[in-house]
This record gives structure tokens, C-alpha cells and sequence, in this order.
């Protein structure tokens, strides 16, 4: 291993002897503060083990000398953060609603803050503007089912339809051909009544006098005389241009037997009072509010 | 294994290191022209950038009285009677573009005068060798004590901490005043003198005056050598007719002792007036030979013309045997032709154009800068909103921004959909057709627009649709355009 010594003539320093293509390597090892500092982290890294949770165990993991968990710093962040818009909360938990639309600082902290808990727990439903679905209704227009000022808006929120509250509106709509009081063709003719009750075309061989007549002895009841609807119960206008399950034939005809009854959820004690205050705001704000 | 190759091309190098190591520079204290205009711009520049942020500007109650101050909390940049928003961070655009011509129009008339005189590397360097000439003595003297190095005495250990420590509140000093442009000056003085400044403030100090201690003190001519992109580019853009500090060998050579020329003059013989002396050498702060002509390491301070004329005058010969001049009159000059200067050349005639036409600009878009903006952002989800008696809703997220120091009564119009009507949530005023907004004072405002066209109205297709908001006091009048979608 002669060659291990042989000395570079440019450099001066020591070869290791491996050669390619007549390119030599040098023997220039790392610098002593280089290496030093190198067996210094791994020293520090011990430190780590020690002080910092680490090893995992079989059901549990090392603890480190101080207890410290991220977990833990996570815990006393959201508190802080709590306690930072505390101040604010407490001002949008005793202002009334209106109250809050008037301020425009309250206004702007309850949709932003309505915005983000409205992400979180009605955008599965309703959309991520609130824009509504299938059975889902549609936030930002002027039909409301359960009524659509401030306060109105609030209580559905809290108590939720057909959601088992106590408080919760209830009233759906009867499964007319499946419970047997209207024939199939009964259901079409009144069916086709309806369009025609919101200036929608109206299939061919419709009877009008007959739909009128299944329609007055079946749904004034609760849709009213006109086909208005009446919010205490949930009935929604009929001679509008929106509808939450679809205007065409089928579809009415489909809800005219089977019934709907979508559930709305009630929030009051899954989230806090003032938060909930801001969701409504919020809705409200949407554009639709009445 | 292959057989190893000596290298005999390169064998002449077998005794010079690959690297040569620093050579230590001991500049020789000198006076003269050039070095009265350098403690002239260095009292200039450091007096601005240490006495500015004491500047007080009246700017009306709740505003920051302050001259120049970087509000970073507020997004918010004063400069005198100037106040910029984040948004028009395209003044500072054009600034960097009128600095960069500037350097350019320096450049074509005198070379490297940035790098000489003005540049904060040389500033500072130039300070702290002056504090440590006046603690260790000139040259000779620190060269001579440097040398000794290893005799311990209590003086020189005294020498060398008193001279560290005023580095160090220089340094300090500096750092200090970088921070008092982000913060009210006094205040922040205040609690850093009562620890009760935060903690990025110190943070700050400490990087300023980190870098301040060790560039000015340790790295000085490495920095513009080595480290300094500006020297390369300033090179490229020197042309032939910059007048760069240039030895004029026409009149300096042949080199010879002082007394062998006046020998040779004595015999009617052609000497040149370099008699070697080597003051523009000692002189230097980079440690380079001037007389080897323009090169890299050269960062033009002219502090070796200053030298040379000295020595000039001495010795009873014409000054200037260094001095601000260029190649072509120095051929000139051999050729028997007398020396011209031609400062109006295209190049920066361009120059100065393009720093006119861009200030101009600039000017008129500050002059005319709008201080009612509007910004308007159409709502995605959902795009559009048939509502129950078949009219189309669009909603838009409008931002007002009100740049004056007064709260501001606005009116918004709109000009789309036929008929369409528009209305503000959460401000239902007097004017339902016409909704009136309080913007406050120096702030922005969002708000949530609805836009309404009846059914009988309803556009096929998106079309445009126009926000016009007025200052009900002033009449100012600023819009911004969108569409308006139906589903």
C-alpha cells in the first residue's frame, strides 16, 4: 500500500491511493472543528432522549424529565387564543341580533366567525356558501320553510326540524299515496296543479278543476288556500320559482306519495350560545334574511 | 491501478500554495481633496441614517408623527408627507429602477464613485479604521505592533479592547438605529434603555450589530473583493469614457529615484515623475498598486490621489500624476494631442432620460394616486341566486379602501342588469336605492354587496356590471368593474 503515501505535487497533500482515469483523490479529511461538532450533536441528540418524550413503549412511550408534551403547549395556545377574543365573544353574547347587524365591527366578527363554524358544521348540508342541495335548502335565496328573520333563523339553528329537540319545528309533509289517501292518478292531476300554481307548464289531459279540487281537499290544510304555505308548520309556498326537492312531475309526484321530512339537527349545546348567535347573523347575511 | 502522471505542466506551481492567504492592509492616514470629500459623505450618510428616525412629521391625531417610519403591524410606509399602502409597493419599484439608472448615469461619468464613496461597506470601514488609526497609531506604528505580536503588554492588550469596544458601539449604535425606523424612535429608546423593547427589536440589534462588528472590523476590503457582486457588474458597465482613478503612465514612467531624476533631467533625458515612493500603495484600503491600472480590486475612493499629490507637491513636480482620467486621453496625450472630456455621450444622455421619464412618472402617479379605492370580488359559492319570484341575486365581496386621515361618507351606485338594484348587508340606510357607507378613517372596509335583477330583466348570459362609489363631501368618484352571472 506504498501508494497511500505518495504526495501530490500540486497540492502537497497526501493521495489515498484510489485512482480514475488518472483523476487521484486526495486525502483531505474533514476539518477537526467539523468533526468535533459532529460528536457534539450526537451528544446533544442523548440529551433529547432524556429530556423530551421519545421512546415509544408498548402501550405507552418515555415521558422526558420535564413531562412535556406538544399536546399540552396545543391545550394552553387555544386557551390563550380563547381568552384573546374572549372579550369580543362576550360583546357578540350580550348584543341582540340586530344589534349585531347595525355595529359593523360586531357584524364583521360574527361572519367571520360565523363563516368558520359554518364550514365546520353546516357545509356537509348546506354547502360551503350555503348554497344548498337536494333536499338542502338553499341559504342565500328569500324562501325560508321556517322563516327567515334574525330570530327565526336562530331558532331553527338551535332546535333543528324533526330533530327530536323538544324545540324543534316539526310538521312534514304526509305520504299521501304510500298511506293510501290519494290514487296515483289523483297525485298527478294535483301534481300538475301545482306547477301550474307557479306558472310552470302542465302535462297533456290535465285536468285543472279536478287538481283544484284534490288540492283543496288535501293540502290547503297546511300549504293554505293559495298554495302560499304557512311557515309555523313548515309548509313551503308552492307558487314560487324554488323548490328543495325539484319541480318537475316525477319529482313531485314522487314527494306527493312517499312524503319528505328532512331532518335539520339542533346545535343548542353542541355549540356555545354566542357562537351560535354568529351563525345566524351569518345565515342571515347570506342575502336571503327576511 | 494506473500508472500515476506527474504532472509536469503544472510543475512551476509545485511551490505557490493553491490559495494565498490574507494579506493584512494597514492604510496610511492621508488628506487631501478626495479625502475631505469622504469624511464630508460620510458625515452626510451616517448623519441621515443615524439622526432620521428622530425626524418628527405632523400627520394629525392617531397618526404616527414620525418622518420615515416602516409600520409593518399597520402595513403602512411613511415617507415625509408620503404615506403607502402594502398595495403600491410599485413606488418602490420605480425607486429601485431610478436608484439602478442612477448607478448607471455614476457609472458612465465616474466609474466606481458608489463603491468609493458611498457604498455602507466603505462608510463604515472607512469609520472604524479611522477609530482604530486614532487608538493604535498609522501604519507604521500598527504594523510595527502587529508584528511584535506576541510580546504580551498591558498596553497593547488595553489598545486593542478599547478599540474593539468603540467598534462595538459603533456596531451596536448601528444596529440600534435600523431598529428606530420600524417603531416610534423615542418610545423605542425609551424601552430599550428600560429592557421593556420587544423582543425582536434586540434580536435585530444583535444580527446589525453582529454584522456591522465583523464586516467593518474584520472582513473590510474582502467584502468589495470577494463577496461583493457590484464590483463585476460596475466593471461591465464602465465604459471607456468614465473617468476612473487611473495612474497617468504617460507622465509617471519611467519610475526612478528622486534623486536619479534630477540627474537625468540635468542631462536633458525623459524621466517620468513616479518616483516610486509608494504612498498610493500605503494609502489604500484594498492594498493594491494603482499604478498596475484599473482593476477589480480598486474600489476608486481616490484616497491614492490624494497621496500621490502630496507627494507631488513636495517634490516640486505638477499634481495629479493620479487623478480621475481615462485611457483614450492618455493615449491622446502620448500622441501629442491635448486631453478631452466628453461627459454628454449617448450612453448618458439615455441615462438620464430614462431617470427623468421614470420620475416623471412617478411624480404624476403619486400626485394623482387615488385615495379612495375599490376593490370587488364576485362570490363563487354560489355564483348566482334565483330567488322566489324568479329575480337573479349575484353577491359581491366589495373592499373600500379610504386613504385619508377622515372618516368619509360614500355613496355606491351601480350600472349593470336593467333595473337590477343593489343593496349593502348590515346597512339598511335612508337610501335604499342608493346605499351610503361611513368609511373610517385610514382603513379598509369589506362589505357584502347584493345585486338584484327582476326576472323580466334577467341577463342571459354574464355580463358586466360597474361599482361606482362617491365621496359624498369631496366627489370623488372610483370604480371598479364585474360580472354579473345568472345560474
Amino acid at each position: 500500500m506504498a501508494e497511500h503515501n505518495e504526495i501530490d505535487q500540486v497540492t502537497g497533500t497526501a493521495t489515498t491511493g484510489h485512482q480514475w482515469d488518472g483523476i487521484k483523490e486526495l486525502n483531505t479529511p474533514l476539518p477537526r472543528w467539523w468533526v468535533i461538532t459532529f460528536y457534539l450533536t450526537i451528544i446533544w441528540s442523548i440529551g433529547y432522549w432524556i429530556v423530551y418524550p421519545a421512546w415509544p413503549l408498548l402501550a405507552s412511550h418515555t415521558t422526558g424529565l420535564f413531562g412535556y408534551s406538544s399536546r399540552a403547549d396545543v391545550a394552553v395556545e387555544l386557551a390563550n387564543l380563547e381568552k384573546i377574543r374572549g372579550d369580543k365573544m362576550v360583546k357578540l353574547g350580550a348584543a341582540s341580533l340586530v344589534e349585531i347587524e347595525k355595529d359593523p365591527a360586531l357584524l364583521a366578527l360574527a361572519r367571520a366567525r360565523g363563516k368558520t363554524v359554518f364550514g365546520d358544521n353546516c357545509a356537509p348540508c348546506h354547502g360551503s356558501g350555503g348554497a344548498g342541495a337536494k333536499g338542502y335548502p338553499n341559504l342565500n335565496d328569500d324562501e325560508w320553510i321556517w322563516g327567515g328573520s334574525l330570530d327565526k333563523i336562530l331558532e331553527t339553528i338551535q332546535y333543528g326540524a324533526r330533530s327530536g329537540h323538544a324545540k324543534a319545528h316539526e310538521g312534514a309533509m304526509l305520504a299521501f299515496g304510500k298511506d293510501g289517501v290519494l290514487k296515483k292518478e289523483e297525485i298527478v292531476t294535483v301534481a300538475n296543479y301545482v306547477r301550474a300554481l307557479s306558472g310552470l307548464s302542465t302535462g297533456k289531459g290535465y285536468d285543472a278543476k279536478a287538481g283544484a279540487k284534490i288540492f283543496a281537499d288535501n293540502c290547503v290544510a297546511c300549504h293554505g288556500d293559495a298554495g302560499k304555505g304557512n311557515q309555523e308548520l313548515g309548509a313551503p309556498n308552492l307558487t314560487d320559482k324554488i323548490w328543495l326537492y325539484g319541480s318537475d312531475e316525477a319529482t313531485l309526484v314522487e314527494t306527493i306519495s312517499n312524503g319528505r321530512a328532512g331532518v335539520m339537527p339542533a346545535w343548542v349545546g353542541r355549540l356555545d350560545p354566542s357562537t351560535i348567535k354568529a351563525l345566524a347573523v351569518y345565515v342571515h347575511s347570506l342575502g336571503g334574511g327576511q | 491501478m494506473n500508472k500515476p502522471v506527474p504532472p509536469t505542466e503544472l510543475q512551476y506551481e509545485q511551490d505557490a500554495p493553491l490559495y494565498a492567504a490574507r494579506k493584512k492592509v494597514y492604510p496610511q492616514k492621508v488628506s487631501g481633496t478626495f479625502r475631505r470629500i469622504k469624511w464630508g459623505l460620510m458625515a452626510f450618510c451616517l448623519g441621515v441614517y443615524y439622526l432620521l428616525p428622530f425626524v418628527r412629521w405632523n400627520r394629525g391625531l392617531g397618526a404616527p408623527d414620525q418622518a420615515v417610519l416602516i409600520d409593518l403591524p399597520n402595513s403602512r410606509f411613511y415617507f415625509f408627507f408620503i404615506e403607502l399602502w402594502p398595495q403600491e409597493v410599485y413606488y418602490f419599484t420605480g425607486l429601485l429602477i431610478v436608484a439602478a439608472l442612477t448607478l448607471f448615469l455614476m457609472n458612465s461619468l465616474g466609474g466606481r464613485i458608489w463603491c468609493g464613496y458611498l457604498c455602507p461597506q466603505t462608510v463604515w470601514t472607512d469609520l472604524f479604521y479611522a477609530v482604530e488609526r486614532m487608538i493604535e497609531g498609522d501604519r507604521r506604528e500598527r504594523m510595527r505592533k502587529d508584528a511584535a505580536g506576541g510580546a504580551v503588554k498591558l498596553q497593547r492588550f488595553a489598545e486593542i479592547g478599547l478599540k474593539h469596544a468603540i467598534w462595538l458601539v459603533i456596531a451596536w449604535w448601528t444596529g440600534g438605529a435600523w431598529v428606530l425606523y420600524f417603531n416610534d424612535a423615542p418610545t423605542l429608546v425609551k424601552q430599550l434603555f428600560f429592557f421593556q423593547a420587544p423582543m425582536l427589536a434586540y434580536i435585530w440589534i444583535a444580527i446589525l450589530t453582529a454584522t456591522t462588528y465583523v464586516l467593518a472590523g474584520f472582513m473590510r476590503e474582502q467584502v468589495c473583493v470577494y463577496m461583493c457582486p457590484w464590483p463585476r457588474i460596475q466593471a461591465a458597465l464602465t465604459d471607456e469614457w468614465a473617468l476612473n482613478v487611473t495612474y497617468k503612465y504617460d507622465r509617471g514612467e519611467k519610475r526612478t529615484s528622486l534623486k536619479k531624476a534630477k540627474e537625468l533631467r540635468a542631462l536633458g533625458q525623459q524621466v517620468g515623475d513616479c518616483i516610486d515612493c509608494y504612498q498610493c500603495v500605503a494609502v489604500c484600503p484594498t492594498g493594491i498598486d494603482i499604478r498596475d491600472g484599473a482593476q477589480l480590486e480598486c474600489i476608486q475612493c481616490g484616497l491614492c490621489i490624494d497621496a500621490c499629490d502630496t507627494v507631488m507637491k513636495k517634490i516640486g513636480r505638477e499634481t495629479r500624476l493620479i487623478g480621475y482620467d481615462n485611457d483614450i486621453n492618455i493615449h491622446r496625450r502620448q500622441a501629442g494631442k491635448s486631453p478631452i472630456y466628453r461627459f454628454v455621450r449617448p450612453r448618458t444622455v439615455v441615462y438620464s432620460a430614462l431617470i427623468t421619464t421614470v420620475g416623471a412618472i412617478m411624480l404624476y402617479a403619486m400626485l394623482t394616486r387615488s385615495l379612495l379605492d375599490i376593490n370587488v370580488l364576485h362570490d363563487r359559492n354560489p355564483v348566482a341566486i334565483k330567488l322566489s319570484d324568479g329575480s337573479i341575486r349575484n353577491a359581491y365581496t366589495v373592499r373600500l379602501l379610504n386613504k385619508r386621515g377622515f372618516d368619509r361618507v360614500i355613496a355606491i351606485d351601480i350600472d349593470g342588469p336593467t333595473n337590477a338594484t343593489v343593496h349593502v348587508v348590515g346597512a339598511d340606510s335612508v337610501t335604499p336605492d342608493r346605499p351610503m357607507i361611513i368609511l373610517g378613517r385610514d382603513q379598509t372596509t369589506e362589505l357584502r354587496l347584493l345585486v338584484t335583477a327582476p326576472a323580466e330583466n334577467n341577463p342571459e348570459k354574464s355580463i358586466p356590471v360597474w361599482f361606482r362609489v362617491t365621496d359624498i363631501g369631496l366627489g370623488e368618484v372610483t370604480s371598479a368593474t364585474d360580472n354579473f352571472v345568472s345560474p
